[in-house]
Order: structure tokens, then sequence, then C-alpha cells
């Protein structure tokens, strides 16, 4: 059964609010937006994926945190899963910028990587 | 240690850390950096998400990357800087005193000045919040730099005042790290973040948004226990029989960024009541003579991009200046807010730059306009400038119109130039 759904394209900053026509996860028609637009709502049905940016433990460093992300976007419904896995990392100071600090993540293939550089201090 | 220097710069967000870059690259030798934290980078370091550099690199990174990047060059370029010194007052002769836990009180003396301190968040006192004042509310950006930076969660169950960027990114980054986001509450009936957010952020997590509608009181003895909200009407008074109390245990405010401009008052600086902000000429030069100001000290951006590019520019005017001990300029014309324009930054414009190189214009509109809008630059006479077709005009997002070196003779015979938005 075809049906209608509103997906918010976020792909520029507009913000269109885009109508798509599909049946599951089979796109038939993107009744408003431009191309870009199709795309993401196509990407949005059948797999959505995000960006995830959090932080794990820094043994010695200046800070006792260092920011990481994913390297490409991630799939969605396994972000809950990917915060309680990085709660349980900690890395020893000093700390390079995309040093890997988990590799191929849930199993991914994604990799998560330092956002900075974390010097160590004297303890 | 060094008392004279080329150019100071305060503070090392992506403004000062562009500008400090610029005046090197612009013939300044002794350039410094003073910085009250103990590291380079600013607020950019407690930014851990995503997003940034989409202009300037057309890449997506987070904060603290974007911020390694200026921080690396500065570096390389052998800028000096000094770390947890605080600078208590800057006198119109560009003389800078400061405190340092290990130098102690310092005299410096500087060619060229460029602020850059930056913003400061808008605190409950300033929206007039009333109810009892337990532990437990905190301004967005605080409780950003306790999550991300210092590894304290301030809170288990909050709410969250204010639809900005901050604010909405907070509520997706409590989630991530186990805590509950009640609600985000917005006085205004439109959301004043960028839609993107409200997307990944909240709907993302099932976060509800409940526009019109405020904080009533803070309820709670020695910690917050709940907090009543109400919807408000067009004149944003309480709308009777719409309270609920909302259990929690903290309030995050996000409602709004305010320039950061003690220290530039002291100078002597003039400030637009409208921006909170110096009045800047198109060097970014304020009304002091050899005194700069970039980044959110002169108005609050919404790209770290726009602040790179400002800062950019006010380090090569303070070269510029340091060099020539003065800062050759021509006839100034001021640039003037028109219809739907709330403000315009630069204040003013020399015409004999056009010459060179294009000048940025940066406005904000007063009310949303959904649909094609065309944006002008006009003299006088109403004679058209400049103009530049927009999809639509949001008072949350800034509006960006370069004047092109072709336009260098209609400026001359400008007397006055006025930007204007109108439907198309």
């Amino acid at each position: 059964m075809a049906e209608i759904s509103e997906i918010i394209c976020v792909t520029c900053p507009k913000g269109c609010t885009l109508r798509v026509k599909h049946e599951g996860k089979q796109v038939l028609e993107v009744l408003d937006g431009c191309k870009r637009g199709e795309e993401y709502a196509i990407c949005e049905l059948q797999d959505p994926r995000r960006m995830v940016a959090s932080t794990v433990r820094v043994d010695g460093g200046l800070h006792p945190l260092v920011p990481v992300y994913t390297k490409k976007a991630f799939p969605k419904h396994l972000i809950p899963d990917l915060a309680r896995a990085l709660r349980n990392v900690e890395i020893p100071a000093p700390v390079k910028i995309n040093q890997v600090v988990l590799p191929n993540a849930l199993g991914t293939g994604i990799d998560v990587v330092a956002s900075r550089d974390m010097p160590k201090v004297a303890a | 240690m060094k008392t004279n220097y080329d150019v100071i710069v305060i503070g090392s967000g992506p403004g000062g850390l562009a500008a400090a870059i610029a005046a090197k690259e612009n013939g300044a030798d002794d350039v410094l950096i003073i910085e009250r934290d103990v590291e380079l980078g600013g607020i950019l370091l407690q930014c851990i998400h995503n997003g940034f550099g989409l202009q300037l690199f057309n890449e997506d990174m987070p904060g603290p990357t974007y911020a390694q990047y200026y921080i690396d060059k500065v570096k390389a370029h052998g800028v000096e800087t000094l770390m947890d010194t605080m600078v208590l007052d800057i006198s119109p002769q560009r003389e800078i005193f400061a405190i340092n836990k290990d130098l102690g009180y310092l005299d410096l003396q500087a060619k060229a000045i460029v602020l850059a301190m930056g913003c400061r968040e808008r605190t409950r006192a300033q929206i007039m919040l009333p109810g009892a004042r337990p532990a437990g509310v905190y301004t967005a950006g605080t409780a950003q730099r306790f999550v991300n930076v210092e590894g304290h969660m301030p809170g288990n169950k909050f709410v969250i005042l204010g639809s900005g960027d901050i604010g909405m990114i907070m509520a997706r980054r409590l989630t991530i790290e186990g805590a509950q986001v009640e609600r985000v509450l917005e006085i205004m009936p439109y959301l004043t973040g960028l839609t993107r957010n409200y997307v990944q952020c909240l709907l993302d997590y099932g976060i509800t948004l409940q526009k019109h509608r405020t904080v009533n009181r803070i309820i709670g003895r020695d910690r917050v226990e709940a907090i009543e909200a109400v919807t408000v009407d067009e004149k944003w008074q309480p709308v009777p029989g719409t309270k609920e109390i909302i259990p929690c245990d903290t309030l995050l405010l996000s409602v709004g960024l305010i320039p950061e401009n003690e220290l530039s008052k002291k100078a002597g600086v003039l400030l637009d009541p409208i921006t909170n902000g110096p009045y800047v000429d198109d060097r970014f030069m304020t009304n002091v003579p050899g005194i700069f100001a970039a980044g959110n000290v002169v108005q609050v951006y919404d790209l770290v991009d726009w602040v790179t590019e400002a800062g950019s520019t006010a380090g090569k005017g303070a070269a510029q200046f340091a060099l020539a001990e003065k800062l050759e300029t021509g006839e100034e014309i001021p640039l003037k807010a028109g219809e739907n324009i709330r403000y315009v930054v630069p204040h003013k414009l020399d015409k004999n730059h056009l010459a060179e190189e294009q000048v940025r214009l940066q406005m904000r509109a007063i009310t949303p306009m959904e649909e094609r809008v065309l944006v002008t630059v006009e003299d006088q006479n109403g004679e058209v400038v400049t103009k530049k077709g927009e999809p639509y005009a949001r008072p949350g997002e800034i509006i960006t119109l370069a004047i092109q070196p072709k336009a260098y003779e209609a400026v001359q015979r400008a007397t006055s130039l006025t930007v204007n938005v109108r439907k198309r």
C-alpha cells in the first residue's frame, strides 16, 4: 500500500518539508524539493545515517575527556549502542587528532577518531 | 618578556586565531595572543558536534578539529601566546594591562589591538525568570563545557528553555549521555535555531518542542524540583488555564548571546545599541584608531566560517596600521539598515577599498519572509548599487552580500548606502 510521509530535508539550511510517496522502503515519488532533496529522502527512508560526536575518557591528559566523532555518517538505529560503547573506552594521553579511538565501531566498518590533540600533563 | 608588540590580539577563539595569522601574513613581526583559558581555541573546543567548516573548507568538521587547524597555523607562524592571562584594562593609546599567575602584573604596548573576546550567554537575571533560586539552573553553554570538556553531568532530568542552536545541540548531547530531556520550550512562535538542528537534535531523539511557551516559575528549595510552563499570547502575556508543572532537576537556558565588550568600553570604543558590538568600518576598525574588533565581539554570527573571515580582515587591517602607525583612509560613507533590516555590519565603507577588493556586508532581517526576496544596496537616490536574490529571509540566519569592485563607479557617487530586503 502506497503511503505519503513528510520528511524535513537537512541537506541545505532552507529545511524544506518533503512529501514522499512510498511503499515500505520503496520510494515511488518525491513530491516537493530539489534533486538533492530527492536523494536525501531516499537515503532517509532506506538507510538513515548521522554524524555522531561524543567524548571518551583520557588518562593523564590536560582534560579528563577527549572529543571524538565518527569518520563517516553512522547508521541512526545504532547510535544508542555506540554511545554506550564509547562510555567504556579510556585511552592514555597524549592523544593526536584523527587517532582511532574505536576501530570498526559495532562492525559497521566506520572508525571513531579523536577530533583534537590532547596533551599529556605531569601528574 | 617583551613589552612592545606590533599587534596584540585579545582572545583565541576563531576570530582571534584568524586575526593573528592574518597580521603575521601581512607583515607584522611581533604578534601576541592573550588568552584567559589554559589553551588556545575558545568556545570551539567545547562544540564537539559536526557542522563546522562547510563554507571555508567544504568539509563537515567538529568544532575542535576546526580550531586545531588554526591553532597549528598560529604556532607555525611564530605567533607568541600568553595563556591563563586576564586582560584587566585597555587604554585608547593601546596600552594593555593584564595579570598572569607566574608573570604577575603586565603592562604591554601594542601598535594595534584586535579585540576578539567573543560573546557571553544571556543569563537567568537578564530574562527576569521568576521563582525560587535553587541549584540546577545553568546556561546551555556552561552545561556544554561541563559535559564535553570537564566530564560532569549537571543533572538527570532536563527542561531546556529556548530553541537556539546550543540548546538543541545540548538536548541531543545529554540524551546520548543517558539523561532524560523532558521538553524544549520556545517563547517565540518560530524556531530560533537552524532547522537542521531541529531535525537532527530533537526529532531524531523524540524530544518535544513547544513554541509560544515559556517557564513561568522555577520550583525547588535546594535543588530544582520542577518548573511551571505556561503558554504566552502575542504580547508575551501568560494565557490562563495553560499552566503545567514539569518535574525535572535541571533547567538549561538557551536564550541568546551578547557580544562581550567590557574591555572595549574601557578603551573608549563606541558600541552600537542594536548589535551590542563596536561600530566598525569595513576593515573592522572601531572609532578608536588602531583598535580593531573581530568575530562575535562585533555581532553574534551563526557560522564560524564568517567569524574566521572577519578575523582575517581585522588582522590584516591591524598589521597595516601597525606598520604605518596609521591607516590610509579615503572618504567613508555610512551603511544603513533599510526595509526589514535590523542592522548592517560594517557600519561604514571606505569608497577607495572597492578598487582593490570586494567588501562583504552582513545583516539580519527583522521579521521572517518565507518567500523569494530581493536584497538591495541603494544609494541616497534609490539607485541600486548591487543586489542579490534569496529564497527566504529569516531573523535567525545572517544575510550575506558582497559589493564587488565593478560597483566602484556607482559607489563613488554615493553619500550613503542603505540595505533593504523586499518581496520579489
